[in-house]
């Protein structure tokens, strides 16, 4: 199989500000990468990259074996993102935003309440989502980024917000243990190094630490920062 | 890169609009109804053409520059309509000049020609804001290709509609009514047109060198002396980077 | 450092078939999930049109005041019902993109996968329908408070020009809220943006409504102005479908 994603030189600028450049990466089908990095030091631009968003300014990208960005069309739809904005209307209830998610997928509806049982939402679906604490609002937004069954999950800070309890029910949903390929941008120094197969960590946009997860300790991480 | 044939240019610049002006002033005849106050015209008009000319081409540039990627065009539409509306101000104000000495008004509703440049010209008006107002280089070259086409679809159409609106005052000096034109007065406004194409395309090409110069010089600067030393770029409605 | 090489080159004829992907999501589906959560959200907020609509009203009381006269007829009455629906799509287009830039919205969309174009027909579709509300509700309004003639002599021949005006301020509509969206100055760059284009709609609806107006009973609808409003929607409506993707994407 394909790895699930191919990088080779990958950079991207901002003006004349480098966000990101020289990332040369392989991740195999259904293993986690993880991401550290100071603020602005590119791990957002990266994530958005690997989802399509943006498109390269140099070298060469290759998601789910297609390139981008000519074939980005075909990526999408296999390619679930959980940003930093929970991406909901906040005028509509979490069933009407996955409803609506779903619309655009081709996901049949049944799946909505399926996700929405699973994170323990029942009971406030039909609610504004602005009525929603940020832990439930959270949850509808994994619900949301899972909602397609994507081959590759782009997650930024999944866990961010959630109690152990939420935590655990979202687990099957974009967990480890969840299937697909993963890219995990996380704080959390230890849980992120324990989940992981490789390490990426970014400075100022050039990637300083890649390495197998088994040969990275978190001093290595922390001195990223 | 775009300095090639700028000096043949200038020159011929400079020795067409001289042989411009001694046509009008010295060759063409007084107009019958209107009096020497007509020779305006030979400025009018071509800066209109040439104007409206430069806007369209300011669409073009824009088309290549989103088929192709390539912030060379960019650069070249911003500048042909940066450049566009500094002729179009010209325009209206000789007019402006031509109206009330003809027709004893500074403005004239009723010429269609004169209210469509307005038109074209307040929609162009917008393009250098609303290049300012996008912060990233990229998007905001982007932004302002899509403006700039949509512009330049806009000019026929808008001439179309206020034409059809409007009772004819404004002299149609071309078109049908050449026959009406004697044959000095025909060759002095052929010569003032190209005459004002030459020195639009010159000032082009010059503002293109200077900018892509400038562009160069602070690439240099920072490559040589690290990023710091150029100072940082300040918010600016011209494209930045090829 | 191990695991950094990328597999690239010549060789992808060894890669299994890739997992069939989800049909790609139809166009009128597409169109259709985003208009109705676009209509879902205005009947939830009330936002847009019932702003538009009062905006109009407190519009034709100005008019009313400005010009210093109590009943319109003829040029004027086009005029005047002209500006003001011009003005208030003008508070419609501001609203347009709002809920996607403020909830992140976009991404969502640009991660679907479903042709760019769709959000532009799905939103043209949307400033089209608030327009046809407004109008329902503010041109019997114009009729009571301003307007000398009957207003019944006007229609059908206002119908059709109300449609084509709609279809083209639509698209212009969609098309500078686009454009808009990304710049800091929202919402000055919007009216600055749309006046110019739309007058010659706003020229050709006009002079096609003025002599439905007339004092003396309807006259006959010069049809050259509905040639022009169609050429209108025709070219910018074509000229929007090529462009939109470039205002959409990174």
């Amino acid at each position: 199989m394909a790895p699930a994603i191919e990088l080779s030189e990958v950079g991207r600028a901002y003006g004349e500000r480098t966000a990101l450049s020289g990332v040369s990466l392989t991740l195999e089908p259904g293993r986690t990468l993880a991401v550290f990095g100071a603020n602005g030091a590119g791990k957002t631009t990266l994530l958005r990259i690997l989802a399509t968003l943006l498109r390269p300014h140099a070298g060469r990208a290759r998601v789910l074996g297609r390139d981008l960005p000519q074939d980005g069309w075909a990526v999408r739809g296999r390619v679930g993102l959980l940003a930093h904005e929970p991406l909901l209307y906040r005028e509509l209830s979490a069933r009407e935003n996955l409803q609506f998610h779903a619309r655009l997928h081709g996901v049949a509806e049944t799946r909505v309440e399926a996700l929405l049982d699973q994170v323990g939402l029942r009971r406030r679906a039909d609610e504004p989502v602005r009525t929603l604490s940020r832990g439930m609002a959270q949850r509808v937004a994994i619900c949301r980024a899972s909602l397609h069954e994507p081959e590759l999950l782009l997650l930024d800070e999944p866990l961010a917000n959630l109690d152990p309890g939420a935590a655990e029910a979202v687990e099957p949903l974009i967990g480890r243990t969840a299937g697909p390929a993963r890219v995990v941008i996380s704080h959390d120094v230890e849980h992120g190094l324990a989940e992981a197969d490789l390490v990426l960590g970014l400075k100022a946009g050039r990637p300083a630490l890649l390495d197998p997860a088994g040969a990275v300790t978190a001093g290595d991480v922390k001195a990223l920062y | 890169m775009f300095g090639r044939g700028l000096r043949t240019l200038s020159i011929a610049s400079v020795v067409l609009v001289t042989g411009a002006f001694a046509l009008v002033f010295l060759y063409a005849p007084n107009d019958a109804d209107q009096g020497f106050v007509q020779k305006i015209f030979y400025l009018h008009v071509p800066l209109a053409i040439v104007a409206l000319g430069g806007f369209v081409a300011g669409g073009v540039f824009a088309i290549q520059y989103l088929r192709t990627g390539d912030r060379g065009y960019d650069l070249r539409s911003y500048v042909a309509i940066h450049l566009s509306l500094i002729l179009g101000l010209g325009v209206l104000a000789t007019g402006s000049i031509w109206a009330k000495a003809s027709w004893g008004a500074w403005w004239v509703w009723d010429e269609p020609t004169l209210v469509s440049f307005l038109i074209v010209f307040l929609l162009f008006a917008c393009y250098q804001p609303l290049r300012f107002s996008i912060d990233d280089p990229e998007r905001q070259a982007r932004y302002a290709a899509v403006f700039a086409i949509i512009g330049g679809a806009f000019v026929p159409l808008n001439f179309l509609a206020v034409r059809l609106a409007s009772s004819l005052i404004h002299p149609r000096v071309l078109g049908t009514t050449g026959g009406s034109m004697p044959g000095e007065m025909r060759l002095t406004f052929l010569v003032s047109l190209v005459a004002m194409v030459c020195l639009f395309v010159t000032l082009w090409k010059y503002e293109l060198a200077s900018k892509h110069a400038s562009m160069r010089l602070r690439r240099l600067k920072r490559a040589l002396a690290g990023d710091d030393a150029a100072g940082p770029l300040a918010r600016t409605s011209a494209p930045t980077q090829i | 450092m191990a695991g950094s090489a990328p597999t690239a080159d010549a060789q992808d004829a060894t890669d299994a078939p890739p997992r069939p992907a989800r049909a790609g999501v139809g166009f009128m589906s597409a169109v259709s999930a985003l208009v109705r959560k676009d209509l879902r959200l205005e009947l939830r907020t009330r936002e847009s049109v019932p702003a538009m609509f009062l905006f109009s009203l407190s519009t034709f009381v100005l008019f009313r005041f400005g010009l210093d006269r109590e009943t319109l007829e003829g040029d004027l009455a086009s005029g005047v019902l002209w500006v003001t629906l011009l003005f208030a799509a003008v508070l419609g287009m501001n609203r347009l993109f709002v809920a996607e830039r403020e909830e992140g919205g976009f991404d969502a969309f640009l991660l679907a996968p479903v042709d760019r174009t769709s959000l532009f027909v799905a939103k043209a579709a949307v400033l089209f329908g608030f327009l046809v509300a407004v109008e329902i509700a503010a041109i019997p309004v114009f009729s009571v408070l301003l307007l000398g003639p009957s207003p019944l002599q006007a229609f059908p021949g206002l119908l059709a020009i109300l449609l084509l005006a709609d279809i083209g301020i639509a698209v212009i509509g969609t098309l500078v809220g686009a454009l808009a969206i990304q710049t800091r100055a929202r919402d000055l760059i919007v009216p600055l943006i749309s006046l110019p284009l739309i007058l010659p709609v706003v020229i050709a609806a006009g002079h096609a409504t003025a002599p439905l107006f007339a004092e003396a009973g309807a006259e006959a609808l010069p049809a050259r102005w509905l040639g022009v409003l169609g050429l209108y929607d025709l070219v910018f409506g074509l000229l929007a479908l090529a462009v939109f993707d470039f205002l959409v994407e990174d």
